[in-house]
């Protein structure tokens, strides 16, 4: 083990095609969870926030389903979805996206103050109108940062995947721990690190851009107290 | 259902050292003390910096960058390095995987207090330990305790991994189970599992009604 260095470089000249492919797969799992899971949680987020009876048994569900251990799952849905496929993988990802986004779309929704809500309506916007040009635009912030947390966790929990032969980079910890061998694990975490990091990094953009009024603010604000 | 039966209703599951009872209680070990590792790092560093407003950035992007982590990868280097001797190569992963909730959300709790309520406690006298023992702390409590809660339960799903690298716990069940092709064995694992997080979190939820105070939840309406 002393000889063995923690990184061989020459191991990922030799094979970094199939890193490559490694890392699309876990592109592949890890977002589309996410994008299913918000398109979902954006209908009852917004149900939620209408009808408070609807959302605290919609949040009591989701938590227990975020309880859920997502080995656990996988295991139980290998019989219906099948071993080592994407579905698998895929499907307790939506669930456990769904469980974050829910509850930041209502609280997003929630925090828009009621005199925006008010002026919206005596400038004559009607409700759909005030939902999608005021209320979902304030409610963006908060949104995204629950999308933040449902991707990064979603790109690193994909690897556990690999414990039933479908994981993305995740298949490098189980390759380098059967050869005994470092240098595939130590690419996979850091893969997956710089992932999530890419994922989160463009969803920090994403916010910018969608509430370019935020940034203002804060220069506002930071020069006030420059001046104090 | 007819492999829970088979697995929960075979006396064999039930005893020696393979047993659930033994099972059970390695990967409460495990569980627990990562948890209560993690607390002792985090909730202290979330308080300081929630309360001075030092070095809450670099705190928070790099418990950002934490969860990100993945423990599988972390778990299998950290054993391959170390050896499994001991059960610090499980502890280290799972403490890892801890702290960023515990202190992102402990620091958002003492951040996020009303400062009106901050400056009300100088101004009667209170000096800056006690206003965050007897107003920032118990106001703060119940995201503290979501950011355990959140922990406890990712910790408890994910020592089921320990079960990978050749130690105990529930997850030895699923990972053999899985490895010999004896379903009702994996299936088993993975419901004991989820048992056992469902119990944590319910757990949490009275925790939190015993120990946040009426006035703060909400529970008490105020005349």
């Amino acid at each position: 083990m002393a000889e063995e260095p923690l990184v061989r470089w020459d191991w990922i000249g030799r094979n970094w095609p199939e890193i490559l492919e490694l890392v699309a797969d876990n592109v592949v799992m890890a977002l589309v969870p996410v994008v299913v899971g918000l398109l979902v949680a954006l209908p009852l987020g917004l149900a939620g926030a209408r009808w408070r009876w609807f959302y605290q048994p919609a949040v009591g569900v989701m938590n227990v389903v975020y309880s859920l251990p997502s080995l656990a799952v996988f295991i139980v849905l290998i019989p219906i979805t099948g071993l080592a496929t994407r579905t698998t993988v895929m499907v307790p990802l939506v669930f456990y996206a769904m469980a974050v986004l829910i509850p930041a779309v209502v609280d997003g929704l929630a925090s828009v103050p009621d005199h925006v809500r008010q002026s919206a309506v005596a400038m004559g916007f009607t409700p759909l109108r005030r939902l999608l040009a005021v209320e979902l635009p304030i409610a963006v912030p908060v949104v995204l940062a629950g999308l933040r947390v449902a991707t990064v966790s979603s790109v690193s929990l994909v690897s556990v995947g690999a414990l039933v032969g479908r994981g993305g980079l995740g298949y490098l910890f189980i390759d380098g721990w059967q050869r005994q061998f470092p240098t595939p694990i130590v690419v996979g975490i850091v893969l997956v690190v710089l992932l999530a990091g890419a994922a989160d990094l463009l969803l920090v953009l994403a916010q910018r851009w969608l509430t370019p009024w935020a940034s203002a603010r804060t220069a506002a604000r930071s020069g006030r107290r420059g001046a104090a | 259902m007819n492999w829970l039966i088979e697995f929960f209703g075979d006396p064999a599951s039930w005893s020696g050292p393979d047993g659930i009872p033994v099972r059970f209680a390695e990967h409460l070990e495990f569980a627990g003390l990562s948890l209560l590792l993690a607390m002792l790092v985090a909730v202290p560093l979330g308080l300081w910096i929630g309360h001075t407003g030092r070095g809450a950035l670099l705190v928070v992007l790099s418990a950002n960058a934490a969860r990100a982590l993945p423990t599988l990868g972390l778990l299998v280097l950290i054993v391959l390095l170390m050896g499994v001797g001991t059960i610090a190569p499980v502890l280290i992963p799972l403490v890892a995987l801890a702290v960023p909730p515990i202190l992102v959300n402990t620091y958002e709790g003492v951040r996020g207090v009303d400062p009106d309520l901050r400056d009300a406690a100088y101004g009667m006298g209170l000096r800056g330990g006690q206003v965050l023992g007897r107003v920032l702390v118990p106001v703060a409590l119940p995201l503290i305790l979501l950011g355990l809660r959140t922990a406890a339960i990712q910790v408890v799903a994910t020592a089921t991994v320990a079960a990978y690298v050749g130690l105990g716990g529930l997850g030895r069940y699923i990972i053999d189970g899985l490895a010999t092709q004896r379903y009702p064995l994996a299936v088993g694992g993975a419901v004991l599992v989820a048992l056992l997080a469902l119990t944590v979190q319910g757990l949490f939820g009275l925790l939190q009604r015993v120990l946040v105070s009426p006035g703060v939840s909400g529970r008490q309406k105020i005349r």
